[in-house]
């Protein structure tokens, strides 16, 4: 069987599923920046699976390539504020973070 | 008065710089004794015992100085009138205009010419006179100041009056006058009769302001078209139209007012309020002002005749002649000075002087003539015949009064100008005298006004006998004082003069029969002055000891409702009692706490004195010595008026009269009256002192030492009808009450009905209404547009508070919105083709 495209956009589209129920529903902050990095890496299939066929040439791994350094930066900071809200709540239960509702 | 009609110039005018002095003084003494006099009593002492009683002794420094600086003033002005040739003797002053409209531009400006000369050397030196006076009559009173900033008030009224270049400076010392005369006459205002009299005074005098104030406005209306109607007659016209005038009318000042003004060789016509452009136009033929008056008819009625007794309405009121003179004798409730200064001296000649300052006028209308005179001639027997049987002296002296007055109008009326002034001036002299006697024996018998207590006087009070016999013989008309010199040549004229009219019609034997009138009124004044005489001065003094009787009620009760009968025997009872109440009746019963009030309002008067009925005694030297310069004046001023006729006989010289020589400008007027031989002459003459010493006979008969008392009173019981309607004033005073007071107060009081009935009932419905009205209309801001603000209020806190669960702060559930959002976007995307 001939892989296409569409194959590839297929489980881009899944990983950004999972990626993106995984941060609506999980209850654990650590959790949902996994889900996040789901999300991206879902993107990150797309990028390299448009260059591959569409595209050509190396522009889209170099858009995959800072995707993972921005996921990287954004798994840091986002460990800070779980670490944050941890010494706040004494929890890192997303559903005790509601200060925005103030 | 021989010049012919040709001759007649406009006045020449002297503008002078100082006449608003005169005027002024007694203002500024009004001013400050009615604002600061109380404090100076009260700082300074009233009585004589508190602090030597210099808060009085200031109060009438002020008073007295201001009136002497006014006369000393009006003196300097007659100096200058007097250098003045005689045709130019007008002194004129304008302060400011007062306002304009159009042509017409009043100015508040005085005048001095020699008639208004004479009337303010009388006001303010007699005025002066009554000043000092007043001092010595009210020394008693706690209300001191009030008294002089009120005489000082009136002195600048009169002056005013007198000295007004134009009818609005005139009309607003006319209604002063009237003003200070109600404050005078219920100056001890307590007293509810008296305050009653000053309301009189005031009501009375309205009713013939209204006619003056009508003629005012007919002359004046008059006076316009009067060069439209005859534009041949117009020369020289030097006046805008209408349609400019009334284009420039919109901010006019004096001068252009002045410059809009029509006029015929230079003089102006048209409606004027100033007595001098008036005058101008209406005695220079050339202008046609005359003959356009003259034409002018109202209703089919002359209009000068109409101008002329409406006018006369007016001086009917002030000068208190039939029918309007009810509020003289009433006046004599004020205090004596008063009566001196004011009703008898100044204010009621009023309109004597307006009818001489307008003679031009007068002259024009035979009719209005007519009528002045013979209304003139029946006040003045009218009133000397209720003279007769008074018994308090001040009403004597106050229906002598307007008998007096009616002479003055009897010679104003047939024309005599001068001699009506003349009689003007010497009744100033001495009716002011002998007011000022009476007052001195009211004071003298501790304020006993009824003649019948009184008597034996001239053994206590020499000098005020004395001069009150002086003046007696002045008004009763012998030749050795004024009185028979204007008297006499006022009878003689009317005697003379044929053209006097009635409606419209000439009445030839008018003039004989006023003077048959006038001479018995002049007899009856004789009789009622020696009658007032021998009752206070001679005889016993019948004030003192006596019985109490309980008749002491006098005849004037059945204006209390009374039977005039009854009191009639009442007081005869009383009377033949020899004596009388240690108090005194007053002079209208009033009643025992009335009476009381007036014995508050005298002040200690009667601790000063010892207890009513003590021994007469002789007034203060402020008293006798204004009696004495007076009686003086009343012999002195008839050198004035020496007749004609006895400078031909005695000096071989035909000059006229002093004053006639004196008023000749300003009496233009020229009546055609009759000549008498010089035989006539005297014999009238020789009828006057016969008719006064007829008077003086049977007064003194009857009165004298009171000898005949029994046979007085036997006399009163036969013809007891005629002698109580007599003494009763003829009832008039009840006519009144019938004709014009019943129907008044029923008017009233239907009127009150009215207004309490009709006019509240429906200003109440109509509150009615605006309350329904406004609670329907607050029922609609409640409900309707409140509920809608509410409404809408509520309608955003509900959605709020839906919305509010919405936002929980949790992250989740954004991004299920979130979520939620993207998909049905994905989904329009695909539905939707």
């Amino acid at each position: 069987m001939q892989i296409s495209l569409s194959h590839f956009l297929a489980v881009g589209a899944l990983l950004f599923t999972f990626g993106l129920l995984t941060v609506a529903t999980r209850r654990n902050a650590v959790g949902v920046l996994m889900g996040i990095e789901l999300i991206l890496n879902g993107a990150n299939v797309n990028f390299a699976a448009f260059n591959h066929y569409v595209v050509g040439g190396v522009s889209g791994q170099v858009f995959a390539l800072f995707v993972i350094v921005l996921a990287a930066a954004e798994a840091a900071v986002g460990l800070a504020i779980v670490l944050a809200i941890f010494q706040t709540f004494k929890t890192i239960d997303v559903r005790h973070a509601d200060l925005l509702r103030e | 008065m021989e010049h012919a009609a040709s001759e007649l110039v406009p006045v020449a005018v002297t503008r002078v710089s100082y006449l608003w002095l005169i005027p002024l003084f007694p203002m500024v003494g009004a001013i400050i004794n009615s604002v600061l006099g109380f404090r100076l009593q009260r700082l300074f002492g009233e009585r004589p015992e508190m602090k030597g009683g210099r808060g009085k002794q200031l109060v009438h420094a002020i008073a007295v100085t201001m009136m002497a600086l006014a006369f000393a003033t009006a003196c300097y002005a007659f100096v200058q009138l007097r250098a003045l040739p005689a045709e130019g003797r007008f002194l004129q002053q304008t302060l400011w205009n007062m306002f304009s409209a159009g042509r017409l531009t009043v100015d508040l400006a005085f005048a001095l010419d020699p008639l208004s000369m004479m009337m303010v050397l009388i006001i303010t030196g007699i005025g002066t006179l009554i000043h000092v006076f007043s001092i010595g009559y009210m020394a008693e009173e706690p209300a001191y100041w009030r008294f002089f900033a009120y005489l000082n008030l009136f002195v600048f009224a009169m002056l005013l009056l007198v000295m007004g270049d134009n009818f609005a400076v005139m009309f607003f010392g006319w209604e002063g006058v009237g003003l200070a005369s109600y404050l005078l006459i219920a100056f001890w205002y307590t007293d509810p009769e008296k305050a009653k009299a000053g309301m009189k005074a005031f009501v009375v005098n309205r009713f013939g302001d209204f006619g003056f104030i009508i003629g005012l406005m007919l002359l004046f209306w008059g006076l316009g078209g009067a060069w439209e109607a005859r534009p041949g007659l117009v020369r020289n016209l030097n006046y805008l139209p209408n349609a400019e005038l009334h284009t420039a009318a919109g901010g006019p000042n004096a001068a252009t007012a002045d410059a809009l003004a029509p006029r015929v060789d230079g003089i102006k016509v048209g409606p004027t309020m100033n007595f001098r452009e008036l005058r101008d136009q209406v005695v220079i033929e050339a202008t046609g002002v005359k003959e356009h008056l003259a034409s002018s008819t109202v209703w089919g009625i002359s209009l000068l005749t109409l101008i002329g007794m409406l006018l006369f309405v007016g001086a009917m009121g002030k000068s208190a002649q039939l029918p309007l003179y009810v509020w003289l004798p009433d006046a004599m409730a004020g205090p004596t000075p008063v009566s001196a200064l004011i009703h008898a001296a100044t204010m009621v000649t009023a309109g004597v002087y307006m009818v001489a300052r307008l003679n031009f006028l007068f002259v024009m209308s035979p009719s209005a003539m007519g009528w002045v005179a013979l209304i003139g001639a029946l006040t003045a027997l009218f009133a000397a015949s209720i003279g007769f049987f008074q018994y308090d002296i001040k009403k004597v002296l106050a229906y002598s009064t307007v008998s007096q007055l009616g002479f003055m109008f009897i010679g104003v009326g047939t024309g005599a100008y001068w001699a009506g002034v003349y009689h003007l001036m010497t009744h100033a002299f001495f009716k002011a005298t002998l007011f000022l006697g009476s007052g001195s024996v009211i004071l003298g018998c501790h304020h006993e006004q009824d003649m019948r207590k009184m008597g034996g006087l001239k053994k206590y009070m020499p000098i005020t006998r004395w001069t009150y016999l002086i003046a007696t013989i002045a008004i009763a008309g012998f030749p050795i004082a004024n009185g028979f010199y204007s008297k006499d040549e006022i009878l003689w004229k009317a005697f003379t003069s044929h053209h006097l009219a009635l409606f419209g019609h000439p009445v030839p034997w008018l003039g004989p029969f006023i003077y048959v009138v006038g001479l018995v009124a002049a007899t009856g004044t004789s009789f009622y002055m020696y009658r007032s005489y021998y009752m206070t001065f001679t005889g016993e003094y019948r004030g003192h000891g006596g019985h109490h009787h309980d008749a002491a009620e006098d005849l004037h009760a059945v204006t209390t409702g009374k039977k005039a009968t009854d009191g009639l025997k009442a007081k005869l009872a009383g009377h033949g009692a020899a004596s009388h109440a240690a108090h005194p009746a007053p002079a209208h019963p009033a009643p025992a706490a009335a009476h009381g009030a007036h014995d508050e309002g005298h002040g200690g008067h009667g601790d000063a004195h010892g207890h009513h009925g003590g021994t007469p005694h002789e007034s203060p030297w402020q008293i006798t010595l204004v009696l004495s310069v007076l009686a003086a004046g009343s012999v002195l001023t008839l050198f004035l008026g020496i007749p004609v006729l006895w400078q031909h006989t005695f000096f071989h010289a035909d000059t006229a009269p002093a004053l006639e020589h004196w008023l000749e400008p300003v009496l233009l007027a020229q009546v055609p009256f009759g000549h008498g031989t010089t035989a006539m002459e005297w014999l009238f003459q020789g009828l006057g002192v016969a008719a006064a010493t007829i008077g003086f006979v049977a007064a003194r008969a009857v009165y004298k030492d009171n000898r005949n008392e029994a046979a007085l009173k036997a006399m009163i019981e036969r013809w007891k009808g005629v002698w109580t309607v007599v003494y009763n004033k003829y009832y008039l005073d009840e006519l009144y009450e019938l004709v014009v007071l019943g129907p008044s107060r029923r008017l009233a009081g239907a009127l009150s009905w009215f207004d309490g009935g009709i006019l509240d009932a429906a200003v109440n419905g109509v509150g009615y209404l605006t309350k329904a009205f406004a609670a329907l209309d607050g029922a609609i801001d409640r409900y309707l547009v409140d509920g809608t603000v509410n409404l809408v209020a509520d309608g955003i806190m509900g959605s709020g508070r839906a919305l509010r669960l919405v936002q929980t702060g949790r992250i989740s559930t954004y991004l299920y919105g979130a979520l939620g959002g993207a998909l049905v976007v994905v989904l329009i995307n695909f539905l939707l083709p």
